[in-house]
């Protein structure tokens, strides 16, 4: 059969240590020796995350992702958008992830018989079939305890016995006949700060990215509109399918048909031009001497343009070069731990108080004899803050049509540190 | 074999019902025994007529499957069960004869009758997965079965049967190549097909089994273009790439002029380009007058379609487009998909992986574009390397003279990088913006040398192959450099380095006279242990030094020649020959020698340091190809552009097939909600935009200028008009459409200046109420319907017919000319004479002057009692009762007219529109089983016998709401369908306008204080200062009249609930500042304080 075979041919799942645990054709069965190639390139990366996702062999082309500590690898015979298999595998993981609450070796172990049946729905001949979770759910029922302990008893199966209507409607990310008694609206904005601040604590780069995260239980179809405050805020924006898009480049206003359940909504960026307040400062001292192969590390976080609320969650984490041994460092708040192999030190400091700034200090012990590193690592940050989204975005209103209840409505703001790093 | 006890946990709930022992793994059982015993008592459980045991069974037999095992041997017996009615076991059975059905081709025969059957099953979700499931057998011999299967599932009724249909073309295929020119007309059929369902599938096969046949595409291509963004998402990524290659070959190349110009053009361009709607609109205007260029209408169409997607959630969807816009699209446009790609930055590392490769090649091309997101590339410490490197490129590539030191200090942190191939690359980076930027290249050099006492030796090595490179441009004033690095030969061990310090050293060997013997001298020594890249360039050097200075060198020559000639590696001996005949004279050398010096010494060009990326652009951009950068099996060319553009015509459709009207209105209103619904983005003000980037702010601007003068709008209707014109080439009766459409376009302009009476104006009353009858009356996007709407609201009243349409809450234009709706001549008041009976909702809103007007002409104190009104004050706004989505095509909306129902005067009319968007007549269209709360009447409307498709019907019902905003239920039936829906009446919509005296309002007034009055503070906005804009919003919530008043500050507006026919008064009191108290006084205290609300709520809008 040489005759063009396109998209996804086969799927393999791997783990870490290397064993293929779970393969899937959809066309002719490949051999398992063809990942060979992958343990190959895999091997040669030496770190996880620079395993190259397109690896080509002589018959095959193999696009992988790592998810959760599981290699997803998908064999392609011929050209195909390497963003398309890409994309597809994060859904089928994003899929078990809202199946099974993990996307785990175990999890999918445990639910083998799932595994394959959702693989078998999500693509047909390699071509991308169902993958919408609110379809995928109503041909196959997620597990649950209760269920599977039902199951056992009757013998009833995880296979919906209603044909799914949601495939054939023009609104295929929502299934039909939604009840629920308690009708809720929940919408959380999430803003991540991705910065990266310099040795002098001036920022060299800063933007804000957001999403709003919906749970929405709704009965029936309702149509919802979403309105801001300040729309304009919104610099780029990607949208859920539902998304009516002409509504929103008139309007600035989001209106849907919302998928049953927890989806994401909307994710942006706001605009560049707008000066990102960074809601916390980072000094550092950290030096090594060559002679007595030691070196000092001090560190301070304060608090800054936090709008008046508490930063929390704060977690420090750095990779420190290859020469330090250990670490002896006294912490004025929270706690700290320094891995000596892998050299990570991660001081989880929890909430700052302005009064009473968090430090960690103390002493470095570098291998003797080794050349002093050059280069001082740099500082990763996380932190918290709770209602606030720090882009100055608000939820003006939410209005429902075409059902009657009255919806309980919720929005939550927070922000968090995304890729925030501090260079020392 | 070691996840094995995983799965038999699993099953360990069935083992528990106490069935017979058959919990025996492969694993547990010995190697070579159990092999027979296992596969029995699977066997067995199939045999079994437990349902519960067989779907056991089936599931460890899955589960083998998916670790790989061999589980063919259990073939017969699982096959007898693919009639099994448990549908879990059924699926399982399936996914087993998929998998196995290949190696055992005759028992699988077996199992064909099954999915015969199935093919005709009543449901099509049945026959749809019969199909799958059997074109999914790779069987030979049942090709036929299954041509047969896919055309009759071709032309089934359902589209998601057509969709399997779509999508069992290419299994058919790869089973059966010969099969082709049957599955071409198959395809051809349905690349026909109208549903959205079905496009992405189709496209597939296209591209899978006849991708050259691109003749298929021309009478689809519009259809294509305008359903792509109601597409789900993968079949988007197919159409989109098809659609770039089809545009490749039907179209000129929007850049063919501007590959003329210079570079330097090229660069201002980019600067100005990159989200400037207004400066690419010029740009494009200049453009356009420079050159005769026009872009084909079809062309333009795809630009404008897939702009949307860039917002998509998907990455390949928007790869796609971005690609698309790079090969398709002017160089001014080009710029809008920089952002999107900068977005998926955000996005899974692999996902990065592959934008950064696509960025890295445009940004060659066109580095303008991504000059505004530099910084988004600025590389993290905690970014794999792959994409440090790729980040690294892109920096690189994006590097000017006005960016270099930003980028330069940025190499510098990067430089000091724990991750050594990363500062490899950095350092590789450094020595490009070196040769491309001419300024910096002494600061680089001199960054450089510095590296050069890096402690690490990888950091100096590589700076060491850079400089040599830097060098080779300029080598006069680099003398003290070359020394330099010549000390450098004790030091560093990595090999291409000290190749590279050698070859340097030879090549300007006259600069660094007394060092060079010297480093040969040096070299000579170790010779041996070098390696051999090392050892070639000492021989090289001394040949070089040999021809130079022989003096001193000749007999370091000879003796490194002697080395080399016993060295284990045959190049070298090799080497060693070649030079020693070249350079040292023997009788026996021939001509050669003389040349020697020549050979070795003459002027070298200086290596180009380019980018890997440059000229990748070859392959279609977020290909596998790109990526390789070698052509994958399957790749299919992007052809270059033709020099001459193929006839436009053949995209042609005689008779819009998608379309079947002949009406463009009542195209229109078939895509009136359509879900992003710039599928047909003709109709829309903000189209001329889409071909543009916008920004925001700007849109607003543009859309409130061509609200507000009038010429401006009629040239765009006019462009737009003839873009569409030629783009739907419905030749004649397009222009027959036209001409109405104009006419009347014209009058709504004359009745809002208030020139009534005109010759046309009846004319115009025909065509505003014979279109009128066919829309739908609700909120809309566009000039042309707002403005055929104002033709027909005309009629009733030529006051404000544009603010008339603002007043729909959903309508997003801002109040035109207030000025014209205030010139309202006491002509235009036969709107007070009850108008006839016809369907139309007019929206039309009095200004204050009016009211007074009017209270002065037809009222008089006589009067006590509160006189019933008609709905003079009315603002029409729609609601949705059946979303075209939900009712399968046909689409609800009503309306609250705010007429008194004809039979009964306390039921509240609501007025409904009814259209069939479906492709079939939709027959008894009947209100059915009214479901009344207590107390609630329902007058339904008259059956309507036959709506044909994309026929509009309006009817009228009338509905006792019992003056409460309960919802009144019913089902509305078809012929064959029910959908039950509901209304619910805004609780302005309940009551019904009276006109009272100042006086008697007072009076009434005083009765209903105490707990019948409410009263709210409110602050008014900024544009709802104005009277007419208050009267306005009030009248708009509510369906209230206004009563005089003699205190400015003060409005009033009273009105009656329709059922109970309790008085409502309504007090609006400005205050100092923008504040303003309501004050409600009616005994229906719920219906008070919902009103409160809601007009609350409409002037703050």
């Amino acid at each position: 059969m040489c005759f063009q075979q396109k998209m996804i041919h086969s799927l393999f799942l791997i783990n870490c240590s290397g064993d293929i645990f779970l393969e899937k054709h959809w066309k002719s069965v490949v051999s398992q020796s063809v990942c060979d190639y992958f343990f190959e390139a895999q091997e040669k990366a030496i770190d996880v995350e620079n395993v190259p996702p397109v690896i080509s062999t002589p018959h095959h082309y193999l696009i992988s992702i790592y998810r959760d500590k599981i290699f997803f690898v998908s064999v392609i015979q011929t050209e195909v958008p390497p963003l398309f298999v890409i994309e597809f595998l994060h859904r089928v993981a994003d899929t078990f992830q809202d199946y099974f609450g993990e996307c785990s070796e175990t999890a999918i172990k445990d639910n083998v018989v799932i595994v394959y049946e959702l693989l078998e729905e999500m693509l047909d001949n390699g071509f991308p079939l169902a993958t919408e979770s609110n379809i995928l759910k109503e041909l196959i029922k997620p597990p649950t305890i209760l269920r599977s302990v039902v199951n056992s008893i009757t013998g009833s199966s995880n296979v919906g016995d209603t044909l799914p209507t949601g495939q054939l409607s023009n609104i295929p990310w929502r299934r039909a006949g939604v009840k629920y008694t308690n009708n809720e609206a929940y919408f959380d904005v999430i803003e991540e700060i991705d910065a990266i601040i310099d040795k002098s604590g001036s920022t060299v780069f800063a933007e804000i990215q957001g999403v709003i995260d919906s749970c929405i239980k709704l009965s029936g179809m309702p149509d919802l509109s979403l309105s801001f405050m300040n729309p304009r805020l919104l610099d780029d924006v990607s949208f859920h399918p539902c998304i009516r898009f002409k509504r929103w480049e008139s309007e600035r206003v989001l209106s849907f048909i919302p998928p049953d359940g927890n989806f994401r909504l909307i994710s942006y960026r706001v605009s560049s031009q707008n000066l990102v307040a960074i809601p916390v400062y980072v000094k550092h001292m950290i030096s090594f001497k060559e002679n007595t192969s030691s070196g000092r590390f001090d560190v301070t976080i304060g608090p800054k343009q936090n709008m008046g609320k508490t930063v929390e969650g704060v977690v420090m984490t750095v990779h420190m070069p290859k020469a330090v041994l250990n670490m002896n460092l006294t912490a004025t708040q929270g706690s700290y731990t320094f891995d000596p192999v892998t050299k990570v030190l991660t001081w989880d400091v929890g909430k700052i108080t302005p009064q009473k700034l968090p430090n960690l200090k103390g002493i470095v012990n570098l291998q003797s004899g080794a050349p002093k590193p050059e280069e001082n690592p740099s500082l990763n940050i996380q932190f918290k803050i709770q209602q606030l989204a720090i882009s100055g975005l608000k939820v003006n209103r939410l209005d429902m049509y075409g059902e009657k209840y009255k919806p309980f409505k919720g929005v939550k703001y927070i922000t968090k540190a995304g890729k925030f790093q501090v260079r020392t | 074999m070691a996840a094995s006890p995983a799965y038999g946990e699993e099953k360990g709930g069935s083992s528990s019902l106490g069935e017979p022992e058959y919990g025996h793994d492969p694993a547990s059982g010995g190697i070579f025994s159990s092999d027979y015993k296992r596969h029995d008592d699977l066997k067995e459980m199939l045999d079994s007529n437990k349902d519960s045991l067989k779907l056991e069974a089936m599931k460890r037999i899955v589960a083998m499957i998916a670790r790989g095992k061999n589980a063919s041997d259990l073939f017969p017996a699982v096959v007898k069960n693919v009639a099994c009615k448990n549908i879990e076991v059924k699926k399982l059975v399936y996914v087993y004869l998929v998998r196995y059905a290949e190696e055992q081709q005759d028992l699988a025969l077996l199992s064909i009758s099954t999915f015969q059957r199935g093919l005709k099953d009543p449901n099509q979700l049945i026959r749809a997965s019969a199909l799958r499931v059997l074109s999914s057998i790779r069987v030979p011999i049942i090709v036929p079965i299954m041509m047969l299967a896919i055309k009759e599932a071709a032309s089934d009724m359902s589209p998601y049967v057509r969709k399997t249909a779509a999508h069992a073309i290419p299994k058919l295929y790869s089973l059966d190549s010969d099969q082709k020119d049957q599955l071409i007309e198959v395809i051809e059929k349905l690349l026909a097909d109208k549903t959205t369902l079905v496009a992405g599938s189709v496209v597939m096969a296209f591209e899978e089994v006849c991708p050259e046949r691109i003749d298929l595409i021309h009478k689809n291509y519009r259809k294509l273009c305008n359903l792509l963004i109601d597409v789900e998402e993968w079949g988007q990524v197919v159409i989109i790439n098809m659609l770039t290659r089809y545009a490749r070959t039907q179209f000129l190349s929007p850049n063919q002029n501007e590959s003329l110009l210079e570079e330097n053009t090229e660069k201002a361009f980019y600067g100005s380009e990159e989200e400037d709607a207004k400066d690419a609109k010029a740009e494009a205007a200049s453009l356009a007058k420079r050159k005769p260029y026009v872009m084909d209408p079809d062309h333009r169409l795809l630009l404008r379609n897939t702009k949307p997607l860039l917002q998509s959630r998907n990455a390949a969807v928007v790869m796609a487009v971005a690609q698309l816009y790079f090969h398709l699209a002017p160089k001014a446009e080009v710029g809008v998909i920089a952002k999107a790609l900068v977005r998926l930055l955000r996005s899974h590392s692999e996902v990065q992986y592959v934008v950064l490769q696509n960025v890295a090649t445009m940004s060659i091309k066109r580095r303008g574009m991504f000059e505004p997101y530099l910084k988004s590339f600025y590389i993290r410490s905690t970014d794999p390397t792959q994409i440090k490197i790729l980040k690294l490129e892109v920096l690189t590539n994006l590097a000017n003279e006005t960016n270099i030191s930003t980028i330069l200090r940025e190499f510098q942190t990067y430089i000091r990088s724990m991750d050594k191939d990363f500062v490899a690359a950095t350092i590789q980076a450094i020595g490009r913006c070196a040769t491309n930027i001419g300024k910096v290249r002494d600061t680089c050099l001199n960054g450089l040398v510095q590296l050069l006492s890096n402690r690490d030796e990888l950091v100096v090595a590589e700076s060491v192959v850079v400089i040599k490179k830097l060098l080779q441009m300029q080598p006069a004033q680099h003398s003290e450099i070359i020394k330099h690095m010549a000390k450098l030969t004790d030091n560093i061990q990595v090999p291409m380095a000290r190749a590279s310090i050698l070859w340097l050293i030879g090549e300007y060997c006259e600069h660094v006279p007394k060092i060079a013997p010297d480093v040969l001298r040096k070299m000579a020594k170790s010779f041996t242990n070098e390696e051999d890249i090392v050892k070639l360039q000492v021989i090289n050097l001394a040949a070089k030094l040999y021809l130079t200075n022989s003096k001193q060198s000749k007999l370091l020559t000879q003796y490194v020649l002697n080395l080399a000639k016993y060295d284990q590696n045959y190049d070298i001996r090799d080497r060693a020959r070649f030079i020693r005949q070249l350079i040292v004279p023997t009788e026996k050398s021939g001509a050669l020698n003389k040349y020697a010096k020549k050979l070795f010494l003459a002027q070298k060009p200086a290596p180009i340091l380019e980018s890997s990326f440059k000229d990748r652009d070859h392959f279609q951009l977020g290909s596998l190809s790109h990526l390789l950068n070698a052509k994958a099996v399957g790749y299919q060319e992007l052809p270059d552009w033709p020099d001459e553009a193929p006839d436009p015509s053949v995209r042609n459709v005689e008779v819009p097939e998608w379309t079947k009207c002949t009406s463009r209105e009542k195209r229109k209103e078939k895509v009136e909600k359509p879900f992003y619904s710039d599928s047909e983005g003709e109709s829309g003000p903000t189209e001329s935009a889409d071909s543009e980037p916008e920004s925001g702010s700007e849109e607003h601007s543009s859309s409130s200028s061509s609200g507000s003068s009038s010429s401006d709008t009629e040239e765009e209707e006019e462009e737009e008009d003839s873009r569409e014109q030629s783009e739907d080439k419905e030749e004649e009766e397009e222009e027959e459409e036209k001409r109405p459409k104009r006419k009347d376009k014209d009058g709504s302009r004359k009745a809002v200046s208030g020139s009534a009476g005109s010759p046309s104006e009846e004319e115009e009353e025909e065509e505003g109420a014979k279109k009128g009858k066919k829309k739908a009356p609700q909120g809309r996007k566009g000039h042309a319907e707002t403005s055929s709407e104002e033709a027909s609201t005309s009629e009733s009243s030529s006051s404000g017919s544009d603010s008339g349409s603002e007043a729909e809450a959903k309508q997003r234009k801002p109040p035109s000319s207030k000025a014209s709706s205030k010139e309202i001549s006491l002509l235009d008041l036969d709107d007070f004479t009850p108008p006839p009976p016809q369907p139309i909702p007019s929206s039309s809103i009095i200004s204050t002057s009016l009211v007074t007007d009017l209270e002065g002409l037809t009222l008089t104190d006589t009067s006590l009692t509160p006189t019933l009104l008609s709905p003079a004050f009315s603002a029409v706004k729609t609601y949705e009762l059946l979303h075209r989505m939900a009712g399968e095509g046909l689409a609800v909306e009503y309306c609250f007219s705010r007429r008194p129902f004809p039979g009964d005067p306390h039921m509240v009319a609501v007025q409904i529109q009814i259209s069939n968007n479906t492709d079939t007549e939709v027959k008894n269209l009947r209100v059915n089983e009214p479901k009344p709360l207590s107390g609630m009447r329902i007058q339904e409307f008259p059956e309507i016998e036959r709506l044909a498709p994309g026929d509009t019907a309006s009817v009228v019902m009338g509905i006792d709401f019992c003056d409460s905003t309960q919802a009144a239920n019913f089902q509305l039936c078809t012929h064959t369908r029910q959908f039950y829906v509901s209304i619910q009446p805004p609780v302005g919509e309940l009551m019904a306008p009276v006109f009272m005296s100042e006086n008697e309002f007072k009076k009434e007034q005083g009765k209903l204080m105490g707990m019948s009055e409410i009263t709210e503070k409110l602050m008014l906005p900024e544009k709802c200062q104005s009277d007419h804009t208050i009267v306005q919003q009030v009248t708009s919530a509510a369906n209230v009249g206004r009563v005089p008043c003699g205190a400015s500050n003060e409005y009033r507006f009273a009105a009656k609930t329709v059922t109970s026919g309790s008085l409502v008064l309504i007090t609006l009191e400005r205050r100092e500042g923008s504040t303003a108290q309501l004050t409600i006084n009616s005994e229906k205290m719920v219906i008070g304080t919902m009103l409160v609300k809601d007009i609350i709520q409409a002037l703050a809008q």
